[in-house]
């Protein structure tokens, strides 16, 4: 039995939405657990429970199956990341990106997000099953998911052809364009820092290698020149494991911050343009009935008008969501974007400095070293 | 790709004209007693030479790459204080394969000359001017200089008439048959002597345990060398992709920042394509020093390596030269005294003379052995010597190049956090 069609419509969280925390991950065998940290409203106290991503799937899944709320297509739902393929590096890199890195934390931040946005929503944060995800001790059970009644982009009939479909209002046909290119655009700054990133992380084992090998040049034995030569090689292996040491740093800053919000801003990218696509498909929709409802018989008439005007008071309530939601997001999105540059300037610059500082140490050692 | 050499020459080293070479030896005899005194001449040393100007004469296959010489110096072995001449790739070539054939089988180690390159030569005589042909000119221009420093840093190849010509005179004879030593020519003939030396069935009685050490310690340093250069080279490939790879993502983040609406942060992604693109002059800088203080410096020893090779197997060829002699003075012996029992006195009296002769090229044979074995001991000394001197020069070049990126980094971010703040 579907815990949906239990639900109360209107529910008010009772924790506090901006600071939920996912405080530790854990691998189970194949898959992951998260530990959530929430503050409730009232009072002191914290809601510690324990999730995996099967949890993840059934709040969204509930989220999108609001059939009653008015113009929840219109939402823009955040996105959730894929599931994480634990053992597998290759495929998970692949599907996950960034999200794969870094021991997993930039994944538990994606999915930190998710939950901050979904329980700030006006809309969203009203069901029950986000009160249930966050507060029951007990997992909400491993049941069935039901395939997504959204006209995925990638799944509907007709998508490309529906996508180009021209727009009757100036404003979602400038959104929709304007989300194309961003989209496109964000993807490949994405492909392109991981690519960065990668090469950064082979350098890394390269100083490590070549580290390890001077480390192999010290000769043994008490003359003068093999001593001093063996000096000079312990001495280089160390310049190398400081080079090491920050390559690893600054890749490690380059994922966590500015390759997270970049991921970020690339799912969120999708998922407003799924929403756009919702509207439009109810756009082709209405015009459908619209002409229905013009040739019907006189017979049919009156059933076509009904379609005719649930078609168009459904239009009208998704572009009314879809409108606030787009204004709102614009603003959200360019203050994560914002922040997620300063964390990996400043990030960036503490190790710059720490580096510096480290290989002028180096060189003050290699200067004073002085050989009879 | 390393030019065939065509067959090496045999292995006959010219005998120098004994006015040049004799003095000299008699000079290491005399002042072998000596050897803090030359030490002391050593560190008053003073000669730099710069390899510079690059420049393309005459056209297509026929066409070379003319490099100026410049020598500054205070030493009294030359003419003038400050002076240069114009040479070409086969005049270094050349210069090597004379100095080659007049000190290594004496045991000096003669630097080796730098390694030929058909495909990159063609390259430059087609008159590519592309990135890649002027890298390769970068990088044999660097390695002239190289090889020439690390000539005349050597006492006894410093004051050779032929380094002074080299170095001072306007015009010089086409060096003609430049096959003989190039690095690789080198190599083959070090190996060839290994070889000849290895089919004699006779193991050289090694009375100095010195020599046997150190011998198996140049061994596995070679190993040891190679696998660095290798790890370098991997980390310069590494280096030039991380290069790459920063280029465009700093294209995309300005792509980006063209097609965003909200102008600060449209901004601030411009700036971040500013940073990234400074980062990627940085990186290449980064790779160039990988690669001309280390790579290239690993590469100088790996072919130094070979050249002390080739001093120690001459060695045992002296020696096997020396007792060659005393076999044969055995046998003249032998040969005496059996006629010491025939009568026939003028045959006895050649057989006498020869034993004469004989004696007196065994002890010969035996001096070159000493001379030989005393001049590779002060030979290693001083490459050892050197080697840390070298390595602590590049390693030092290396860190400044270190802090200065690092600290150009620390300035593009400065300007970054400066713009981003604005949004």
């Amino acid at each position: 039995m579907m815990m949906t069609e239990e639900n109360e419509v209107e529910s008010t969280l009772s924790v506090c939405g901006h600071n939920i925390q996912i405080a530790e991950v854990l691998k189970d065998g194949e898959m992951l657990s998260f530990l959530i940290v929430s503050q409730k409203l009232s009072g002191t106290g914290e809601y510690h429970v324990h999730r995996n991503y099967d949890d993840f799937e059934w709040l969204q899944h509930n989220l999108f199956c609001q059939e009653d709320v008015a113009g929840i297509q219109g939402v823009i739902f955040p996105p959730l990341p894929a599931k994480a393929q634990v053992n597998t590096a290759a495929k998970v890199m692949k599907q996950l990106g960034f999200l794969s890195l870094g021991e997993w934390q930039p994944y538990c931040k994606a999915l930190e997000v998710f939950l901050q946005q979904v329980a700030a929503h006006s809309i969203l944060s009203k069901n029950k099953a986000v009160e249930v995800f966050l507060t029951n001790p007990d997992s909400p059970g491993k049941q069935k998911v039901k395939k997504n009644i959204f006209n995925r982009l990638s799944q509907a009939v007709d998508g490309m052809r529906k996508e180009g479909h021209k727009d009757v209002d100036d404003f979602f046909q400038t959104a929709r364009d304007h989300n194309l290119v961003l989209t496109n655009c964000t993807k490949t700054v994405t492909e392109k820092l991981l690519e960065v990133v990668q090469t950064e992380q082979k350098i890394a084992v390269a100083c490590g290698h070549f580290s390890a090998a001077l480390l192999l040049c010290v000769e043994p034995g008490d003359d003068p020149n093999k001593q001093a030569f063996s000096k000079v090689c312990v001495k280089l292996s160390e310049v190398f494991e400081s080079m090491k040491k920050s390559t690893t740093g600054v890749s490690e800053n380059d994922v966590s911050t500015m390759g997270l919000g970049l991921d970020l801003e690339s799912r969120y990218q999708e998922a407003i343009k799924e929403m756009l696509f919702r509207r439009t498909c109810k756009l082709v929709e209405l015009e459908h009935a619209r002409r229905n409802a013009e040739k019907a018989k006189p017979v049919k008439k009156a059933a076509m008008e009904e379609l005719r005007k649930a078609a168009e008071t459904e239009f009208e309530d998704i572009s009314r969501v879809a409108k606030e939601e787009i204004t709102r997001f614009e603003a959200v999105r360019v203050k994560m974007l914002q922040q997620a540059m300063v964390q990996w300037c400043e990030k960036q610059l503490l190790t710059a400095k720490e580096c510096a500082d480290q290989f002028t140490q180096h060189l003050e050692v290699f200067r004073g070293m002085n050989f009879k | 790709i390393l030019l065939s050499d065509g067959p090496s020459p045999a292995i006959t080293p010219i005998t120098p004209p004994t006015s040049v070479i004799a003095p000299l030896f008699i000079d290491t005899l005399c002042l072998d007693k000596c050897t803090t005194l030359r030490e002391e001449v050593d560190d008053s040393f003073d000669i730099n030479i710069s390899v510079s100007d690059p420049e393309k004469v005459g056209d297509g296959m026929n066409a070379y790459m003319a490099y100026k010489v410049t020598t500054k110096t205070s030493m009294s072995l030359f003419k003038q204080r400050e002076f240069s001449v114009k040479r070409r790739f086969s005049d270094f070539l050349g210069l090597h394969s004379k100095l080659a054939s007049k000190y290594l089988h004496v045991g000096y180690i003669v630097p080796p000359a730098p390694e030929k390159s058909i495909v990159g030569m063609t390259k430059v005589k087609v008159g590519k001017e592309d990135q890649s042909s002027n890298e390769f000119v970068e990088k044999r221009r660097s390695a002239l200089e190289r090889y020439l420093m690390r000539t005349v840093k050597h006492h006894i190849l410093l004051k050779d008439p032929d380094v002074l010509q080299f170095l001072e005179s306007s015009e010089l004879p086409r060096a003609v048959s430049t096959q003989a030593l190039s690095s690789a020519g080198l190599l083959r003939m070090v190996n060839k002597a290994a070889d000849a030396v290895n089919k004699m069935t006779i193991k050289m009685n090694e009375s100095d345990a010195w020599f046997e050490e150190k011998q198996q310690h140049f061994e596995s340093l070679d190993v040891q060398l190679r696998k660095l250069h290798i790890s370098v080279e991997s980390l310069v490939c590494h280096r030039k992709e991380l290069s790459v790879n920063t280029a465009q993502f700093a294209k995309s983040a300005a792509m980006l920042g063209n097609s965003e609406d909200h102008t600060a942060l449209s901004r601030a992604l411009s700036q971040l394509a500013e940073v990234e693109e400074k980062m990627d002059q940085l990186h290449q800088d980064q790779a160039n020093a990988d690669f001309y203080l280390f790579s290239e410096l690993l590469g100088d020893y790996v072919r130094l390596l070979a050249a002390v090779k080739g001093v120690f197997d001459h060695r045992i060829k002296t020696w096997q030269k020396w007792q060659d002699s005393q076999i044969l003075l055995q046998k003249k012996r032998e040969a005496e005294a059996k006629l010491q029992f025939t009568n026939k006195s003028d045959k006895l009296q050649q057989a006498k003379d020869e034993i004469k002769d004989m004696e007196g090229r065994v002890q010969q044979d035996e001096r070159d052995f000493e001379q030989i074995s005393r001049t590779i001991r002060k030979e290693v000394g001083r490459f050892e010597k050197e080697r840390v001197k070298d390595f602590k020069t590049s390693i030092i070049k290396y860190l400044e190049s270190l802090v200065l990126t690092q600290q150009q980094v620390i300035k593009s971010y400065f300007t970054f956090r400066y713009v981003t703040a604005s949004v």
